[in-house]
């Protein structure tokens, strides 16, 4: 079966996304769909609830990851947006055992057609442009379609005039492309410097996780950079540090606060306060004379 | 002592029974010319056809060969008045990348690469060629100088990736190599990049941006180390021959996807084997390259550059039957 098919077939898609469970959360042991247990703090939860809290525990704050559509929900003034090149799928450049498989279950599981999401809409009024990566789709990894999307929205953003927020959550590289999913991270950050030169301004929020090929590309080139709590922010994996140093790690090693306390994040921003946090950025951007940059001094 | 790989024994067995039997002439005073010779020519024919036909894997060996010529070998082998130079300017100077300045048959450049040490010591001094972030931000530091000063820039990768460590971590390895794919992106000087060795992902990839992108024969370029492939697929890193097949790494394999522009052929039996012809041959590919780049105006290189890099990617649409490539 070929992609187009697969997509009619499959998806007339429960786009309705269903709370993600932690990667953390051992399943099974609480019924699935109504309640949801915190890894953090064990709390058993009622999904209605978590969903009004943004998928935040309310007992401890514990920020469970949101999908690409719940992001673009509850991100955008009244949920509404335009989407950009959803049409966009995968193709099999190295005949990769298996790769195919996995985007069919990826894109069954999540509704998506890839591990990103992206689009415009405004934000407390402001228009912009916005993506989001879906860490259930084969780990959020970044191969061509992801980077090709990535850059796009860039490019609209350049075109139109508009900030830039992308929210990052991802496991890097997509292996499954070798050397075409690397490359990604040239193209994105080629477009992002592009977009810098002509004054645009960039949010980036990294999420839980942000490592690998994204954090080491477009995630950390923002003019400012935002995380949400506890998200899991690096380069190389901690398995691979600690067999590398062969010494143990701080517990909050390569969390958004410890990469704060390193100087690496403007700031760390709960999800509650995440809409007045971009648009304050938003405002003061726009305070210039437009929502964009330089170019406003007539 | 030579390290021998594997797939060359045949070879070392023959080439030390051709000396052994000229031993043997010379001690008895015998003429045994036309043995030798007979076994001269097979040697002669045996390597072309172990070195024709190497699998992936075994060019993967012959890529992490410990006298293969590194950086500094390179830099001083193919440009006069070279003059390394050191320093962040921010924390510390990297020994794992070098980098300086010096004439390429009278054009000055900037010159980075990788440096991988040739035995345990100076492996431990260079880190193996695992850079951290200061590496990066050494080597960006001199290439916004070459920039200043109008020199192109050659950079040669070989690595087995940027390092994984604590103190990389904490001082953002990830921002360090996302900035200077972000700067090296929009350098309005000529950038040519040579993989040399060991091209492993963003580790790589944080020196290599650039309007040309070379790849010696035998060296390898991938996204994660067939090690790291063949555990993450097979949860076994034993498998890395299959892996190191399936992830098409090859200067061949990336020849043909278009992520390369040239393969530069190596000496035979790879480039530590003649070491001084394989830096003349990178010389005159590097050079040829940067000939064209050279009369280009800082706007056109810098627009290319672009184009080059955005057009990479195969995807489809549900909305035309063709997979397409990349491009706005």
């Amino acid at each position: 079966m070929n992609w187009r098919e697969f997509f009619r077939k499959s998806t007339k898609a429960k786009r309705a996304p269903r709370p993600l469970p932690s990667p953390t959360q051992k399943t099974g042991d609480v019924p699935e769909g109504i309640i949801e247990k915190c890894p953090q703090c064990g709390a058993l939860l009622y999904t209605r609830e978590l969903e009004q809290h943004l998928y935040v525990c309310p007992k401890c704050g514990h920020h469970f990851p949101m999908s690409a559509p719940e992001r673009f929900r509850l991100t955008f003034d009244g949920g509404r947006f335009f989407e950009y090149d959803a049409d966009l799928v995968s193709d099999d450049p190295l005949e990769f055992p298996g790769y195919r498989e996995k985007l069919e279950q990826a894109m069954q599981k999540t509704g998506l057609t890839e591990a990103v999401m992206t689009g415009e809409g405004t934000i407390k009024g402001h228009p912009v442009v916005m993506a989001a990566m879906d860490g259930r789709f084969i780990m959020g990894s970044m191969g061509s379609v992801v980077g090709e999307k990535i850059a796009r929205a860039i490019e609209n953003a350049r075109i139109k005039r508009y900030p830039l927020i992308i929210f990052a959550a991802s496991g890097g590289a997509r292996m499954q492309e070798g050397m075409l999913s690397l490359m990604q991270m040239a193209k994105t950050s080629a477009a992002v410097e592009r977009f810098h030169r002509t004054g645009g301004l960039f949010i980036s929020v990294l999420t839980h996780p942000t490592t690998g090929g994204v954090s080491a590309s477009f995630a950390m080139l923002g003019d400012y950079l935002f995380a949400e709590p506890g998200a899991l922010i690096g380069f190389a994996g901690r398995r691979i540090i600690e067999q590398t140093i062969r010494q143990e790690l701080p517990p909050d090693f390569q969390t958004a606060e410890f990469l704060l306390r390193h100087g690496q994040l403007d700031r760390v921003v709960p999800r509650k306060e995440m809409r007045d946090v971009l648009g304050k950025v938003l405002a003061v951007h726009a305070g210039r004379g437009r929502s964009g940059g330089k170019a406003a001094s007539v | 002592m030579e390290k021998r790989l594997p797939f060359e024994e045949p070879l070392y067995e023959l080439e030390e029974k051709i000396a052994a039997l000229k031993r043997f002439m010379a001690e008895q005073n015998l003429d045994l010319g036309e043995e030798v010779e007979r076994l001269e020519a097979r040697l002669a024919h045996l390597k072309v056809e172990t070195y024709r036909n190497l699998t992936p894997w075994q060019k993967v060996q012959i890529a992490r060969h410990p006298n293969r010529p590194t950086t500094l070998e390179i830099a001083q082998g193919m440009l006069t008045d070279f003059l390394e130079l050191h320093g962040d300017r921010l924390f510390a100077d990297d020994p794992a990348i070098v980098g300086g300045i010096g004439l390429l048959d009278g054009i000055p450049v900037t010159l980075i690469g990788h440096q991988k040490g040739r035995d345990t010591k100076e492996n431990l001094a260079r880190n193996f060629g695992m850079p951290h972030p200061e590496g990066y931000r050494k080597a960006l530091r001199l290439m916004e100088q070459a920039e200043k000063f109008g020199r192109p820039i050659i950079t040669l990768l070989n690595t087995p990736g940027a390092y994984p460590g604590k103190t990389a971590e904490e001082r953002g390895q990830s921002e360090a190599i996302a900035r200077n794919l972000r700067v090296m992106s929009a350098l309005s000087v000529p950038i040519v990049v040579v993989v040399v060795g060991e091209g492993a992902s963003g580790g790589a990839l944080g020196i290599g941006v650039g309007d040309r992108i070379l790849m010696l024969e035998y060296a390898w370029y991938s996204v994660i180390s067939p090690e790291g492939a063949a555990a993450l697929l097979w949860k076994d890193a034993k498998e890395a021959e299959r892996a190191a097949q399936t992830m098409k790494i090859t200067a061949q394999d990336l020849l043909e996807l278009g992520i390369i522009d040239a393969v530069i052929p190596e000496p035979l039996g790879g480039a530590h084997r003649d070491k001084p012809e394989a830096i003349r041959r990178i010389k005159a590919a590097v050079k040829a390259a940067l000939l064209e780049l050279m009369p280009l105006s800082p706007k056109t290189l810098v627009d290319d550059r672009y184009e080059k890099y955005r057009r990479i990617g195969r995807f489809a649409s549900l909305f035309d039957e063709t997979p397409s490539t990349g491009g706005a």
